[in-house]
């Protein structure tokens, strides 16, 4: 049972997990999906990526902002049957950016792989080239196989 | 016409008369000899005329023309006088923009109404008369209009010679509206201004993307167009624009500006201060409107930082070299640092210009002294003038000090730490392991992590801290007095001494220490102090800027959208802004300073948004009590807690652990849709049983409206905390509110 205690204006309920088990009944506002003030995910509802998202970090807006958002958008819109595989000019592009500011954009998968690899052998640039642009791959997906509920949105 | 035909009535029978007695007395005179003229009066009783009518007709054409040219131009008059009004008022509003260009003007306004006036065919003459006013007045603005362009060399040579054409095609037509040549002629005006550069969009609220190096938006007003598309200058300046006071830094044009003395440079989008609302800023900035070029001036000698770490994670890492790298270890092992990126993410202030596709530039170790709103410039402290299109002031705050301390004299003040900038956190820490006492004044926020960060190398070296206060417990204005107090025991099991309900009285320095007296008696003795007693909202720029400064919190005071003027917007601790559900108030908070700053960037670039997501803060006091809250927390306000048991599951450790992020904002806002790093929860050591607020929800109401919650040792739960205050509703069972937090799971 839950107990209540007052101390001058402040008040104080302690509660046990059983007396939380029932729903609430609290009522909450219903959202309006079209509400332009809200804090929007990755994919504003007209379908166009916004590139303001905090969940993209500083890509949209770095030195290769450009390129990114050149190959991210040809991703998006594109139709073919393999997403996103009418867009590998601008994905090469964009790694080619990237390569130039290592410090920026760091390549994850390749140091995951470096670290496997004896230490010696320097993995070439292309394999380091194929890796990240994996990488890429992957982490692009990610975001259309995630439902959009678990997006990061406001609520 | 009724004025003619009275003038007529009365004056024909004067004609008439007078005619008739001038041949009277001519054939009076000369031809008769006796006759008498019996006949006369009768024969020209009629206004028709019979006989002597041509006479009458040249008096009648005569008194018709005059009558019908003094008409003409009492018409053309009261018609052109409102058009005179309007020249007038043109003119005046048109003055202050005079400032450089008159002199060029001059030689070249009288060029077109010289060329008009012959060109126009001579009735009606006082058209020319009045339209050349118009002219003159015209030009004046029109020039200005285009020579007030920033980026001075502007295609803007052409358009200047475009206006003139345009005014001189204007004017040919005849004046019969020369009540709509005025606006015409400056519309017109404008147009190849606006036109002539393809490049340049009238509207403000349109971003476009732009092949070619980057154009703004342009306010698409009269007297001030600011076109800044930074087409490489080195268009050859004609007569047009000898004295360009604006010159692109980078196009090195030799057109030199001989008016002014100083080269100006100029840049779109301009960030006073480099801090987090700053950065944010640019970021958003740059996402928005692409190719953007941002320059970020900052008085400090780095580049933007994130603060929290500095009161928090920077003093628990186990690395030597911390303050020189300012990396830290988050929770979850992952390493950062404080630094939002690496100094390659910018790029140098000098090529800002020319950069293909715009960039990011920091100016460090430069104040800016001096804001000039209707030049749309400021001044540094070393004398630079830079002119912008739109610009964000994100000044921050400087610590505040007690009075006491400022009057002590220096050598209390060589021992006293005000802290908030890196170079702050570097010789504290310094100092910390080369002194034995350490005092903290102040129980807020910053106190009170700072003590519990040196608390916790107290127990490696012999090193005392103290904290003092006020107020009864720590965060004894945050917390309900219950909470405060079971804070304060943590506090003190972290290593720290606290002496609460504590005024300083007097400071002195004695045999190399410092003695602080109390107004109750009590007598301390330290080597060192620390004042974290608040932070002073730095408004230098109010004076020249003839910004607001708000009375009740401090700060610029801005509307919901962030704005203070056109083109004009503030953010973070600076910004005394107006929330549209908690009402007018300034938030000194690092996710507030995100927030904003990239409202702040939203609204630079067109977004017209209004302060609507709220901020969160946090805070961590030690391994054990952690807290995220948003709203107004206020311990004055009346509140309800509602507290589950803790079980070692519920510390903040965990939390970021299971998130994967480190910085608790961060968990929420930059989580990406990565696979999340597995939980990796520690067994649970046993339910604590003394411990009565292990973890629970807190809300602070307002008129019985929750406009503040806290989450006690309750994580990731942060989106319906702000989803209840969103909703401003009265809830009469903040019990049942509470179950929407499931307290009692992980």
């Amino acid at each position: 049972m839950s107990s209540v205690r007052e101390e001058g204006k402040d008040r104080i309920i302690f509660v046990t997990k059983e007396d939380h088990a029932s729903p609430s009944s609290a009522e909450l506002v219903e959202e309006d999906p079209n509400d332009p003030y809200e804090e929007r995910g990755l994919i504003l509802p007209s379908g166009e990526i916004n590139w303001n998202c905090p969940c993209l970090g500083g890509m949209a807006s770095g030195p290769c902002g450009t390129e990114f958002k050149d190959a991210f958008s040809c991703f998006h819109y594109s139709k073919e049957e393999v997403k996103g595989s009418d867009c590998l000019e601008n994905f090469r592009a964009m790694q080619e950016c990237m390569q130039r500011y290592p410090e920026l954009y760091p390549q994850e998968d390749e140091k995951e792989q470096q670290q496997q690899q004896s230490s010696e052998t320097k993995p070439t640039s292309q394999d380091s080239a194929e890796t990240s642009e994996n990488g890429w791959w992957r982490w692009l997906l990610s975001f259309y196989k995630t439902p959009a509920s678990l997006w990061p949105t406001a609520p | 016409m009724l004025k003619c035909r009275t003038v007529w009535r009365t004056l024909a029978p004067l004609a008439r008369t007078s005619s008739t007695v001038c041949r009277q007395n001519a054939r009076r005179a000369g031809l008769n000899n006796g006759r008498l003229p019996a006949c006369v009066p009768a024969a020209h009783m009629s206004t028709a005329p019979a006989g002597g009518g041509r006479e009458n007709q040249l008096y009648v054409l005569l008194v018709g023309a005059t009558c019908v040219g003094g008409a003409i131009y009492a018409y053309r008059t009261v018609k052109g006088d409102s058009q005179r009004y309007q020249d007038r008022i043109d003119e005046i509003s048109s003055r202050p923009l005079k400032t450089f260009t008159e002199e060029p003007a001059t030689p070249t306004q009288s060029e077109p109404p010289a060329a008009p006036s012959p060109a126009e065919p001579s009735p009606p003459a006082p058209d020319a008369e009045i339209l050349a006013p118009i002219e003159t007045a015209d030009l004046p603005s029109v020039w200005i209009a285009s020579t007030a362009d920033e980026p001075a060399v502007e295609a803007s040579p052409q358009e200047a010679a475009e206006p003139a054409a345009a005014l001189i095609v204007e004017e040919e037509p005849p004046a019969a509206e020369p009540a709509e040549a005025r606006p015409g002629v400056v519309a017109e005006a404008d147009e190849p201004v606006i036109e002539a550069s393809p490049e340049e969009a009238a509207e403000p609220p349109v971003v476009e993307p732009e092949p070619s190096p980057p154009s703004e938006p342009t306010p698409a007003e009269l007297t001030e167009p600011v076109a800044d598309s930074e087409s490489p200058a080195a268009e050859s300046a004609a007569a047009a624009k000898p004295a360009e006071p604006q010159l692109e830094a980078v196009t090195e044009s030799g057109d030199a500006s001989p008016a002014s003395h100083k080269v100006s440079s100029h840049t779109p989008y301009l960030l006073i201060g480099g801090g987090t609302a700053s950065f944010a800023a640019a970021r958003s900035i740059r996402a928005r409107d692409p190719g953007a070029r941002v320059l970020i001036v900052t008085d400090e000698l780095v580049p933007p930082y994130m603060r929290p770490p500095l009161s928090k994670e920077l003093w628990f890492s186990d690395d030597p070299s911390v303050t020189e790298t300012l990396r830290f270890k988050q929770w979850n092992g992952k390493e950062r640092s404080i630094y939002f990126q690496p100094p390659s993410f910018y790029i140098n202030a000098e090529e800002l210009g020319s950069a293909e596709n715009g960039g990011v530039a920091v100016l460090t170790g430069k104040k800016v002294v001096h804001m000039d709103v209707r030049g749309n410039k400021i001044k540094l402290d070393d004398d630079t003038e830079i002119s912008y299109d739109k610009c964000l002031i994100a000044t921050g705050g400087v610590p505040r000090n007690l009075q006491v301390i400022e009057r002590a004299g220096e050598e209390v003040m060589k021992r006293t730490t005000l802290f908030r900038k890196v170079e702050d956190f570097k010789s504290l820490d310094k100092v910390s392991r080369n002194v034995k006492s350490i005092t903290i004044i102040g129980g807020g926020f910053l106190g009170s992590e700072l003590a519990c960060a040196l608390g916790r190398r107290s127990t490696e070296s012999d090193l005392e801290v103290i904290q003092m206060y006020p107020e009864k417990g720590n965060m004894g204005k945050v917390l309900p007095e219950y909470l405060s107090n079971w804070t304060t025991e943590k506090v003190k099991k972290e290593g720290v001494k606290i002496i609460s309900e504590a005024l300083v009285k007097s400071v002195v320095s004695k045999d190399d220490k410092l003695e602080i007296q109390l107004k109750d008696g009590r007598l301390v003795k330290t080597d060192h102090i620390v004042a974290a007693v608040g932070l002073e909202p730095n408004v230098d720029l109010a004076k020249s800027a003839g910004l607001e400064v708000d009375s009740d919190f401090g700060g610029f005071r801005v509307n919901a959208e962030l704005q203070a003027r056109s083109n004009i917007w503030v953010a973070g601790d600076a910004a005394c802004f107006y929330d549209i559900r908690l009402g007018r108030r300034r938030v000194e908070h690092h996710d507030h300073a995100v927030v904003s700053g990239r409202l702040a960037g939203e609204n630079m670039t067109g977004a017209n948004k209004p302060y609507w997501h709220q901020s969160m803060f946090w805070s961590d006091l030690g391994p054990d009590v952690g807290y995220e809250a948003i709203g107004i927390v206020d311990s004055s306000l009346p509140t309800v807690g509602v507290f589950a048991k803790a079980t070692a599951k519920d510390t903040p450790k965990a939390a970021t652990e299971e998130s994967g992020t480190g910085i608790r904002s961060e968990s929420e806002t930059e989580h990406t849709a990565s696979s999340p790093v597995a939980s990796s929860a520690p067994s649970p050591t046993g339910v604590q049983h003394k411990d009565e607020y292990g973890k629970g929800v807190i809300f602070y109401l307002r008129d019985k409206v929750v406009v503040g919650i806290i989450l006690w040792n309750v994580f990731n739960r942060m989106p319906i905390a702000r989803k209840i205050i969103k909703d401003g509703e009265e809830h009469a069972d903040l019990n049942e509110v509470a179950k929407l937090f499931n307290i009692h799971d992980d």
